[in-house]
């Protein structure tokens, strides 16, 4: 007696649970059941588990029957000459698709060669142990597990040809990789994907040596000839979108060159691009400030008189101009309607971003790393046949992350770069490292792949034999154009008259509570001060309400407002945050009186 | 020599003194003694905090950075399986926040001779424990025909405890008025009601309170565990009561230890808890490999129980007592601060460091600290 649960609810009893089992499973390879039916006979519980509902992941396996694999060569060879497709398979029985609860009752063989008559199923292929983009590591196999997950991640942050009617698209922060270029490392999942149609990366030559100290910690050093040749250059592309915005009572906003008298007027120099439209021309160079599309907007709060006076002066200034930093090329301008029926303008800026110290690069290995120099190509090390690579990257990376795939990715790209072929780098399928060893032999190259390199700055030889060889070398989209950020002086709040925040607003760099913490640990307490002064204000205090006091510019006289001109007044310092308090602890009724004394 | 020593007796502490004198070489001169006091003298008072120096949050950034790696390691248990004491981060916490029931207490007993050297002391232990009824019975039955109730206890079981069936039948004839308790031929115990009207629900509660009932041990010692401990014997407890174990001849009332600090507090006074604030955060932050010195939690235990009973860092412990409402208001529960201020007319004279740093003025701490008086003469 075995008890059956469907999802967890027990719905009866069976007298043959092994038969049962057998039963569900072969109707559902006969299409009779749905083949996301997943069953379970635990024979220690006495129960069998069905699991019927949506939410449960399930993965296909191919179906093995008294160790051998039901699919054949011949569906193989039915299945490439296009004759039989997938959902042929699955409907003859061939795949199962397990979820977790099933896959606990099967015995799963990883090759064909694993297989025994014990197993259940044979993995359709080693590769499916790991994801989309993890796949397109080369040579995972020999990698730490988690480098794998970073190389994954560093991939999709890469910068390469997304795209191809991407000149027609207005998407938020797009990066085009000006010469992107198909791996010579390459995986299954490459050819599969049609990488070659959209790659994210270049090849390039890398050295594995240290360059006078300038890649530790990750860094890594280029060579300017390179990057004059166009490594690593991308082009940024960004939208700036308006719309006509219609209000209540017919107004509406109005694109076009903004009147003198409109409010919040800006410099006549910043409408400067705008043609008669209100709208920026293509191949305009503007910088932060400039107007890109002229808007102005019908006012905030309209009484009924003003309903009658609708002037130009009444009316404020909304273009859409360039924020703090930002700089571009416009691209591409164009005028259509939204779904409501609105005008909408868009405006794509480009700007071409040339590699800079500070952009971050990194192989497929999780291997990242930012630029610390540019080197002069005069001064890169060569090797003996006159190579210059075009990366340096630091041996310091290597031991303790394990990334053995790198290395071999760096011998492969190599032997594919000069025997002109592409590698076979798929993850548990890939070319044997000794085959690539001897073909790098047979071009007359060192087998190990070191090469003699010579100082490029004073023409003499290392003394050590230095590991050079081709990668497949990705930019990513962090790119410092977009971060840097200082300030000394700047805009501040409304309210607390403390600096705006954000590098978007030129905003001040905070000195938090715990950096605060550390001033005063240190005992400098007056730096604290002068540090913390960005809103510091002289207040005139009545010295008998203990209240602000009002300084009358007109007849230059300062009086109280509860006591009138009989009182001492002083002119106090204090940040204007504190004032701020003072006057909210008004506002609730809470009299703060402020006993003044003398300092000294 | 001895002069020279008595000299410095009052300006180095007497630890560095005898560390002096043990450390000095065998045939040693006034002239070089005096050199090395001297120079002794000098390291010491450098090394002295200075005046202005903000040792309070010295002491918080050192014990605070330390302290958030704790949180990475989940050690924050240890102990036997049948007795786990809390420590790591939830321990300092506890210690800190100056909780009055903290979750695990436990006791060593440490024991005189001979029982040190473990004569009787699984005996000792087993008597030291808190028993209910319930753990000497064998069978507890009602007769409903009599109005009666038998319980048979277990021989042995009352033997480890060191105690007869008429000791047990007297504590619960003392506890429960309206019954009599009385001991069988056959060694069981006989309850019946004394008056002779008593409902037979009433039995079936008395059933249920008997077995609770305190029979022997000392109250609030869960779990004993006898443990050897180099050449000693002493008894680990769950559960902690000083004050009746001090009672008891065998305790060597020099070295008994409890982790509760209120019971500490109110055994041995205030200075004793601060001692055990000390050793207790010292004993986690050892166990956990975080190097910070003892002065640091020398300063924060002082300022915990500086008012004179433990009192935790939080808003209803020391931050109370700040006498600054500014200060009070950043903390927690500004609103009430205020207002409460404002109901009495507080008044705040800024001589401390978060309100100066509201109303930016210089922070009187360090550099901020002195003030500069100057004779002025007039120059005629």
């Amino acid at each position: 007696m075995t008890d059956v649960y469907i999802d967890n609810k027990f719905v009866g009893i069976v007298k043959n649970p092994k038969d049962f089992v057998e039963k569900v499973i072969s109707e559902r390879r006969m299409g009779k059941l749905p083949i996301t039916v997943n069953i379970l006979h635990r024979e220690d519980l006495k129960e069998i588990r069905i699991d019927i509902c949506g939410g449960r992941s399930v993965r296909p396996l191919l179906v093995v029957k008294d160790g051998k694999s039901l699919l054949t060569e011949k569906h193989l060879d039915q299945l490439v000459k296009n004759e039989i497709t997938w959902t042929d398979l699955v409907k003859q029985g061939f795949v199962d698709y397990l979820d977790a609860l099933e896959e606990e009752s099967a015995l799963v063989a990883f090759t064909q060669e694993d297989l025994t008559e014990d197993h259940t199923h044979l993995e359709i292929s080693p590769l499916d142990i790991v994801g989309l983009t993890t796949a397109l590591v080369p040579f995972g196999n020999f990698n730490h597990g988690v480098r794998l997950s970073q190389g994954s991640k560093n991939q999709k942050q890469a910068i390469g040809f997304y795209i191809a009617n991407f000149f027609n698209r207005m998407d938020m922060d797009v990066n085009i990789l000006n010469y992107a270029q198909r791996p010579v490392v390459e995986t299954l999942m490459h050819r599969t994907l049609n990488f070659d149609k959209h790659p994210s990366g270049q090849n390039v030559v890398v050295a594995v040596m240290s360059y006078q100290g300038y890649n530790m910690e990750d860094a890594v050093v280029i060579n300017k000839g390179s990057v004059d040749r166009g490594m690593g250059r991308s082009t940024y592309y960004r939208p700036v979108v308006s719309e006509e915005l219609r209000y209540a009572g017919g107004l509406i906003d109005e694109v076009g060159l903004p009147d003198k008298e409109v409010k919040g007027y800006r410099s006549e120099r910043d409408y400067r691009f705008l043609e008669d439209d209100g709208i920026i021309y293509p191949e305009a160079v503007v910088k932060e400030g400039d107007v890109i599309i002229g808007k102005s907007s019908p006012p905030r709060f309209l009484s009924s008189l003003d309903e009658y006076n609708l002037t130009s002066s009444s009316r404020r200034e909304s273009s859409m101009a360039l924020k703090h930093g930002e700089r571009g090329v416009v691209d591409f301008v164009t005028i259509t309607e939204n779904s409501e029926g609105n005008k909408l303008i868009q405006v794509r800026l480009r700007s071409q971003r040339i590699p800079e110290i500070g952009d971050k690069f990194t192989s497929r290995h999780g291997q990242k790393g930012v630029i610390s120099i540019i080197v002069p190509e005069e001064d890169v090390p060569f090797t003996a046949s006159g190579t210059k690579p075009d990366i340096i990257f630091s041996p310091q990376g290597i031991p303790s992350r394990m990334t053995v795939a790198h290395m071999i990715e760096l011998l492969a790209g190599k032997t594919g770069a000069l025997s002109a072929r592409r590698i076979n780098s798929t993850i548990f399928d890939s070319e044997s490292e000794v085959d690539l060893r001897k073909e790098l032999l047979g071009m007359g190259f060192v087998e190990n792949g070191s090469e003699t390199m010579y100082n490029g700055i004073t023409g003499e030889r290392y003394q050590g034999k230095i590991y050079v060889g081709n990668m497949y070398y990705l930019k990513l989209k962090h790119m410092v154009a977009n971060k840097v950020h200082s300030r000394a002086r700047g805009p501040i709040q409304l309210l607390t008259r403390q600096p705006t925040e954000g590098r978007a607003n030129e905003g001040g760099l905070r000195l938090g509570e715990m950096e605060k913490d550390t001033f005063i640990a240190h005992g400098t307490s007056l730096l604290l001060k002068e540090r913390f002064n960005a809103d510091n204000t002289i207040v005139p205090i009545s010295e008998a309400s203990g209240m602000m006091a009002i300084d009358d510019a007109r007849t230059g006289k300062s009086f109280c407002p509860n006591f009138g001109e009989n009182t001492e007044i002083s002119h106090i310092e204090m940040s204007y945050a504190f004032k701020l308090l003072l006057d909210e602890l008004k506002a609730m009724t809470v009299y703060p009186k402020l006993e003044l004394e003398g300092k000294y | 020599m001895a002069d020279l020593f008595k000299e410095y007796e009052n300006l180095l502490p007497r630890k560095i003194l005898t560390e002096v004198k043990e450390y000095l070489p065998p045939k040693c001169s006034d002239a070089k003694l005096k050199k090395i006091l001297v120079a002794v003298y000098k390291e010491y008072s450098d090394s002295r905090a200075q005046p202005g120096e903000s040792v309070g949050l010295v002491t918080a950034e050192s014990i605070g950075e330390p302290g958030t790696q704790m949180t990475l390691n989940t050690f924050h248990f240890a102990g036997v399986s049948e007795l786990n004491v809390t420590t790591g981060l939830p321990r300092i916490i506890e210690i800190l926040d100056g909780r009055k029931k903290i979750t695990t207490t436990m006791m060593e007993v440490y024991l005189k001779k001979p029982y040190s050297t473990g004569k009787d002391i699984k005996k000792i232990a087993e008597t030291i424990k808190e028993t209910t009824l319930k753990e000497f019975v064998d069978e507890i039955s009602i007769n409903i025909a009599n109005m009666q109730m038998v319980i048979i206890l277990n021989k042995s079981k009352l033997k480890v405890a060191l105690l007869t069936e008429d000791a047990v039948a007297k504590i619960l004839d003392k506890g429960f008025k309206g019954f009599k308790f009385k001991i069988q031929k056959d060694q069981s115990l006989l309850v019946t009601p004394s008056s002779k009207d008593a409902a037979l629900n009433e039995i079936y509660k008395l059933k249920e309170k008997v077995k609770d009932t305190y029979i022997s041990g000392i109250k609030g010692i869960t779990q004993v565990l006898p443990v050897k401990r180099g050449e000693e014997f002493l008894i680990v407890t769950a559960g902690s009561n000083i004050k009746e174990l001090l009672k008891k001849d065998y305790v060597d009332s020099t070295r008994i230890f409890s982790n509760d600090i209120f019971e500490i507090q109110g055994l041995f006074g205030v200075e004793a808890a601060r001692q055990a604030i000390i050793n207790e955060s010292m004993k986690v932050l050892d166990t956990q490999g975080i190097n910070i010195d003892i002065r640091h939690i020398m300063l924060v235990s002082d300022a915990m129980t500086m008012s004179g009973k433990v009192m935790g860092i939080n808003r209803y412990g020391i931050v109370k007592e700040k006498p600054s409402v500014l200060a009070r208001a950043s903390f927690e529960t500004p609103i009430k601060h205020i207002i409460n201020a404002a109901l009495t007319g507080e008044v705040d004279y800024l001589n401390s460091v978060i309100e100066n740093v509201m109303i930016n003025q210089p922070v009187p701490v360090g550099t901020g600290l002195p003030g500069l008086i100057t004779k002025t003469t007039k120059t005629k």
